[in-house]
């Protein structure tokens, strides 16, 4: 595997919203390698979502390139390079866990019997086994977005895009599913590109972590997070952590101050 | 992991109905109250027959009259029935076909609004000229029309009242909008398709019976309500209004169970929280 290939590739990428003119994203230029977990972080609507939707093909920039798995990022829309997973769960109501979990699998054409296969793998991979037969409604918030992961890494897109996963949910259980993301990040090839808005949450999951300003949103910095894999609940008290959420902290202060078309 | 787990909801019949006895107890010993109340009151005061009869009296003249009323019942039930199927599933495609091209839905909405204010039932007359007054074809055309805007306005909400999220992710498997439809928009839309059809039930009785008072077959509820009344038989047409309740509450019962098992899924239906 080479290490070093770019799955995400963002050149001079600018973003105009058409109605009021307001520049969301301004010469964004961004390379997410391979086997990467990297974070993004800026001040409440700063673009983020944005961002991580125009990398998704979800939304078309204005101005720049997108390279997904190095092709147009509309192409490797159409080719399911990436599984997308947003902060609710938007589970289908009148789907059942398992079915819920099909879903890209059936927009994929698989038969039946390869995917109950696949869902049963997903199920001990997001620890959901006996919820199987379960409707969204009957699960609490993080297993919904449990469910919402293992629909995502179903059919095993080399790219995870994911949207303020956890941002719904109290602090507790936001730790033990950060934990897990870790995990199954391990146990599958995926890389992850995270929006989030928890300094704390990014320093912690990440292999990078890419600071935005508030609107229009530039790249402050970049950190590398050095913290040893695989992380755990020690992590967190590593004196290395603090020093690089004060980084990441004075990164975002940085920004605010540079932010000159609009105050914070 | 989280814990928090609602069990799902055992449906046995025999659980269904247990709790079914408990929650309509309240509602069945009023129903008897009133009857009793309204029963006393008209023996009591001496009511006269043709301001309001006994129930008891209604009952017997509908014990006597029962071939005739049964059949007419069924005739005005046969219209209702027939004007709401054709007026559902037309309002059903043209929400589809509103809900597929936006700007078209856009354009005719105004319209659409705009002929559900025009009170429906004064063509009665007309349709009868269209369709013959003796052929229940007159009285379906206005209980089709009648049901058509509530069941298509409630579609359509339903179809376009898809969550953002829930289409980006169908375009994240490069869905075409014809899976969008199959996989999102429709199944979102059946609760809403459900409450509009409810509705409908009561409205194509009434369309049907106030057809029959503009004249048709002599064998229909609305003629018999009306002949009744005007001979002062009207214990004869109180029986009929009560055949015509219990059809339309048995039509409105029909539709509520189909709601419970088409969508089964829906926590309003399987007792959960919404």
């Amino acid at each position: 595997m080479n290490e070093q290939a770019a799955v995400v590739s963002l050149k001079s990428l600018t973003k105009d919203f058409a109605r009021g003119g307001v520049r969301a994203l301004q010469e964004i230029d961004l390379e997410v390698r391979q086997r990467e977990f990297v974070s993004l972080i800026g001040p409440s609507g700063c673009g983020k979502s944005t961002l991580l939707r125009i990398i998704g093909d979800l939304v078309q920039p204005t101005s720049g390139e997108v390279v997904v798995n190095g092709k147009q990022a509309h192409q490797a829309r159409l080719d399911r390079d990436y599984g997308i997973v947003f902060q609710d769960a938007v589970l289908y109501d009148w789907r059942t866990v398992a079915k819920n979990i099909a879903l890209p699998l059936e927009m994929l054409s698989w038969d039946r019997t390869r995917r109950s296969e696949r869902v049963g793998e997903m199920v001990e991979l997001v620890e959901l086994a006996g919820f199987e037969g379960h409707y969204p409604w009957q699960l609490s918030g993080g297993m919904q977005q449990r469910v919402s992961i293992a629909r995502a890494l179903a059919f095993d897109p080399p790219l995870l895009l994911m949207d303020e996963p956890f941002g719904a949910l109290d602090e507790m259980t936001r730790e033990r599913m950060n934990m897990e993301l870790l995990r199954i990040w391990q146990e599958s090839s995926s890389t992850i590109v995270f929006v989030t808005h928890s300094i704390a949450e990014a320093v912690f999951l990440s292999t990078r972590v890419v600071v935005l300003s508030p609107r229009p949103a530039r790249i402050t910095g970049i950190v590398d997070i050095d913290l040893p894999q695989p992380r755990n609940t020690d992590t967190r008290e590593q004196e290395r952590f603090f020093e690089l959420v004060t980084q990441v902290r004075e990164l975002l202060r940085t920004g605010d101050r540079s932010g000159e078309e609009l105050p914070a | 992991m989280s814990t928090t787990v609602v069990q799902p909801v055992p449906r046995s019949f025999g659980r269904m109905m247990g709790r079914g006895a408990r929650d309509w107890a309240p509602a069945v010993a009023i129903f008897v109250l009133g009857i009793a109340l309204w029963e006393g009151l008209v023996r009591g005061l001496d009511v006269q027959r043709f301001l309001l009869p006994a129930p008891s009296e209604i009952l017997s003249t509908f014990w006597d009259e029962r071939d005739t009323l049964v059949s007419a019942g069924l005739f005005t039930f046969k219209e209702a029935v027939g004007g709401f199927l054709i007026g559902s599933a037309f309002a059903v495609l043209v929400a589809l076909v509103l809900a597929r091209w936006r700007p078209l839905g856009n354009a005719l909405m105004p319209y659409a609004i705009a002929a559900n204010a025009v009170p429906i039932i004064a063509f009665a007359p007309i349709t009868n000229n269209w369709f013959g007054i003796l052929s229940p074809a007159s009285k379906m055309a206005i209980a089709a029309v009648i049901v058509f805007f509530p069941v298509m306005v409630n579609t359509l909400r339903g179809l376009t009242s898809v969550r953002p999220e829930s289409v980006e992710l169908m375009r994240s498997y490069a869905a075409r909008e014809r899976d969008i439809f199959r996989r999102v928009r429709i199944p979102t839309s059946l609760p809403y398709l459900f409450t509009g059809l409810k509705v409908a039930t009561v409205l194509a009785m009434i369309g049907a019976i106030v057809g029959d008072y503009f004249g048709g077959s002599q064998d229909a509820l609305g003629i018999q309500i009306r002949r009744s009344a005007g001979i002062f038989a009207f214990e004869e047409a109180w029986a009929a209004i009560f055949v015509a309740s219990v059809l339309g509450i048995a039509f409105y019962g029909a539709v509520a169970l189909a709601e419970r098992v088409v969508l089964s899924w829906h926590p309003s239906v399987r007792g959960g929280r919404e």
